[in-house]
């Protein structure tokens, strides 16, 4: 829904024409270095857009920012080296996919740290319950209990 | 007149909500019947009241009644009349009016339909419905007041939105929302559930329904909305990890945890508790979907307006919902009683993986969402979170999701025999490794994730296929008796199997539309032929057009394949006068799953026009899973254990047959 914005926010603050996401004149002529161009650019925001990747975006920035990483390409540039370039440039900001350091430690870490956290748990639980619970045997009769149940066992023996 | 009466009813409902608020609280207290059914009168009167009001604000803008502010905004003397209903809920003030209207929609249902439901329970529940119902009266009515007048009435309106003037916005805020509101049912129970101390396999039972429907709702909102963005937009994509979607999504995926855990509830009266703090965590998401939406915090084109008391408004009463409930929650959890042991390995034991999964799944997307606004809040870094995020950590989650899925309803409850199922599952397991096998081959070489994927979603499809042949004894019984059985099997099997199948459905569209999506970007003179995946596309012309509120320029394509003509596509470009912006209108073919998609870009000097044309190989079977999740929902909700309102119905009838 944000490219809708971000298509309004540039018709209506800019006044430019609609421009579409990647435009044929942009189109690199080598096929391998476009497919990497487009990977680059999908993980690359728009930062005029919200959470919008340049691959998406029609803002004019957006397509100031292909054009750019189609040059570093060009250049003969890995894909680590543009996007360092970039990064020098705009900051973190423009990454979609942020890099794994200290302020996103635990971002990345999430999921691997609530699955372990909630399996553990859930192992604790289960091993104290199952101790305490009905399926383990539970406490050995007390001496009454022992007593009463052995006049029951004879009083039915009697009777029977 | 009909503003003010609008205005003045919404009053009223606010007056009724306060009552309601309180009067069957103090009879549940002394255990008064009579103050406790002031619930039910009060509800149903509420619903009237807002209905009456949300009817005010249709018929003002049905007839373009300009001296309303709300109306001047986001209305236009010559839209079609469709978007002049459907407007009302394109702007913040009125789609705040719906949200209330479904709220007390859902209470009226409640009090119309809870006579199964013990009267102090019904009592607590409208209660905790009216806090909701009082809290957002008055958010209305303080900063977000829809029928306020103009001084100087303006004799043309503002128009609305060019991009919301579509079908798609009379159907997917008023599914989102009914999913959305409707999860405060399972609230309002939770709540009062805590409140009395007392939950039992019954209240399990009385939730599920509400819940069912809430994400029914939900299921198909979200679908809808994806389904939107993606011919609207122009840019063929259907999911973009927005914090608006994402504010969708979190509530869904709570919501399905929630269902999995009431039937633990309702079947072994067990996971009480967590089943408490589900049903309370699902809507403070839609609440904090709702704020995040409504504030401004997040800029986009759900946040119709900027505004920040609203935006503190909200926040404050996401602060106390949340708040308040998880301190309940906190304060009475313990003293409800665990029951029902059962054996890692078995039916529950899937169900707590399920929610273990879908747990960590919604919070790593709050985190997302959340995690960068955190950052530059309080360590002044900015930084960005999306769908390459996603892919790497939600994705893994929901694959493992995936593949547990068959096994579930394959387990027995208390103790399940894992190697059994999985000995079961043999054949489900080997048609997915066949598929794998066939589409790598296929495919030759590329990445190998795509067909592994897709492998998934057959194992998926495959092992529900498995369950329902067991379960009805094909191939194995007389085909007689496995009509009869497939027949007596309950509502809610075959609810599950839907369902689970169309979450694998769901899983191959995603996959063949992101990996063997071809794309033709290019500028194109008339009488050029493109060549997208077999198809020719001929450029026959373009062509202006005068709509109703708009001028529309369309480009006239001839598609054929192998020399056969088969069809004629039409996109345009549409520029709205009063708003002057444009909207891309693709144009899209359908053959049988698969689709062709066509985006206009600019006109050059020379005459020629910029285009994207798309071949999305079974892109619509990532909707038609949802749908048939939804399909499966419906079936549960029929079954008659669950049925809203008396579920006795059925006996009655039985005994008056005559004996034979």
């Amino acid at each position: 829904m944000r490219r809708m914005m971000a298509a309004i926010v540039a018709l209506m603050l800019l006044a430019v024409p609609a421009v579409h996401a990647v435009q044929p004149d942009e189109i690199m002529s080598d096929p391998v270095k476009e497919a990497r161009a487009r990977e680059l650019s999908r993980e690359l925001r728009c930062m005029v857009c919200q959470n919008q990747s340049i691959d998406d975006s029609d803002a004019p920035l957006a397509r100031d920012l292909r054009l750019l990483v189609r040059e570093r390409i060009a250049a003969g540039d890995s894909n680590s080296q543009v996007i360092d370039f970039l990064v020098a440039r705009y900051g973190e900001f423009v990454l979609l996919k942020p890099r794994f350091e200290r302020q996103t430690i635990l971002l990345w870490l999430l999921a691997p740290l609530l699955l372990a956290g909630g399996g553990f748990a859930l192992w604790r639980q289960n091993r104290r319950r199952s101790r305490s619970g009905a399926d383990v045997p539970a406490s050995p009769l007390t001496p009454e209990e022992e007593a009463r149940l052995a006049a029951l066992m004879s009083d039915e023996a009697k009777s029977s | 007149m009909i503003a003010e009466a609008g205005h003045y009813a919404l009053v009223l409902a606010l007056a009724l909500a306060l009552i309601q608020s309180f009067v069957p609280l103090i009879g549940a207290r002394l255990r008064d019947p009579a103050l406790m059914n002031v619930a039910r009168s009060t509800a149903l009167a509420q619903l009237l009241f807002v209905g009456a009001s949300f009817i005010a604000l249709v018929t003002l803008h049905v007839s373009s009644d300009f001296s309303v502010a709300n109306v001047y905004e986001n209305s236009h003397s010559m839209k079609p009349l469709i978007y002049k209903i459907t407007g009302v809920w394109g702007n913040h003030e009125g789609s705040m009016l719906l949200w209330v209207s479904i709220l007390a929609l859902f209470g009226g249902l409640v009090a119309a339909f809870g006579n199964n439901l013990p009267l102090s329970l019904r009592a607590h529940v409208l209660s905790v419905q009216a806090w909701i119902a009082s809290a957002f009266y008055l958010f209305i009515l303080i900063t977000s007041n829809p029928f306020l007048r103009i001084a100087n009435p303006p004799i043309e309106g503002r128009d609305l939105n060019p991009v919301l003037q579509d079908i798609g916005l009379a159907v997917h805020p008023p599914m989102l929302y009914l999913g959305y509101v409707g999860f405060s049912i399972s609230f309002s129970f939770a709540i009062a559930a805590l409140i009395e101390g007392r939950i039992d396999a019954a209240w399990a039972r009385w939730v599920r329904p509400w819940t069912l429907v809430a994400w029914i709702f939900l299921t198909l909102g979200i679908a809808m909305g994806s389904y939107w963005a993606y011919y609207e937009l122009g840019w063929g994509g259907w999911w973009f990890w927005d914090p608006v979607e994402n504010a969708s999504l979190m509530p869904w995926l709570a919501g399905t945890a929630l269902l999995h855990s009431a039937l633990v509830m309702e079947k072994r009266n067990a996971l009480k508790v967590w089943t408490i703090l589900l049903s309370i965590l699902t809507f403070s998401l839609s609440l904090l979907g709702t704020f995040l939406v409504r504030s401004g915090v997040i800029t986009s084109v759900h946040a119709f307006a900027n505004d920040p008391t609203r935006g503190v408004f909200i926040l404050l009463i996401l602060c106390l919902f949340i708040g308040g409930s998880l301190s309940l929650f906190a304060g009475r959890a313990t003293s409800l009683k665990q029951g029902g042991l059962f054996a890692p390995i078995s039916r529950e034991g899937a169900l707590v993986l399920n929610n273990l999964l879908l747990t960590v799944a919604c919070a790593v997307v709050l985190f997302g969402t959340l995690y960068p606004l955190a950052m530059e809040v309080l360590a002044d870094f900015k930084m960005s979170v999306g769908a390459p995020f996603y892919n790497l950590t939600f994705v893994p989650l929901f694959a493992l999701l995936l593949l547990a899925v068959p096994f579930g309803p394959m387990l027995a409850w208390k103790r399940g025999d894992l190697l059994g199922v999985t000995q079961r599952l043999l054949a489900a397991g080997v048609a997915g490794l066949v598929v794998v096998a066939i589409v790598w081959a296929w495919t030759r070489g590329g990445s190998a994730l795509a067909p592994l994927a897709i492998g998934l979603g057959v194992f998926v499809i495959a092992g529900v296929v498995t369950d329902l042949v067991e379960r009805t004894g094909l191939f194995r019984l007389p085909f007689a008796t496995t009509l009869h059985r497939a027949r007596g099997l309950p509502r809610s099997a075959w609810g599950t199997a839907f369902a689970h199948a169309g979450l694998g459905i769901a899983l191959i569209g995603i996959v063949c539309e992101t990996t063997w999506n071809s794309e033709y970007i290019a500028t194109m003179k008339p009488n050029d032929v493109a060549q997208v995946a077999g198809y020719d596309l001929k450029l026959d012309g373009l062509l202006e057009r005068q709509g109703p509120n708009y001028r529309e320029m369309v480009a006239q394509f001839q598609v054929s394949k192998g020399g056969e003509p088969l069809s004629v596509m039409t996109p345009s470009k549409r520029s709205f006068t009063t708003r002057g912006a444009s909207t891309t209108e693709a144009a899209l073919l359908t053959r049988g799953a698969s689709q062709l998609y066509i985006s206009l870009g600019d006109v050059t000097a020379e005459g020629a026009i910029a285009v994207r044309i798309y071949h999305k190989p079974f892109v619509l079977l990532i909707w038609w899973g949802p749908v048939l999740m939804a399909f499966g929902g419906v079936l549960s909700l029929s079954d008659r254990r669950l049925r809203v309102g008396a579920p006795k119905p059925a006996r009655a009838k039985q005994r008056l047959q005559p004996a034979e």
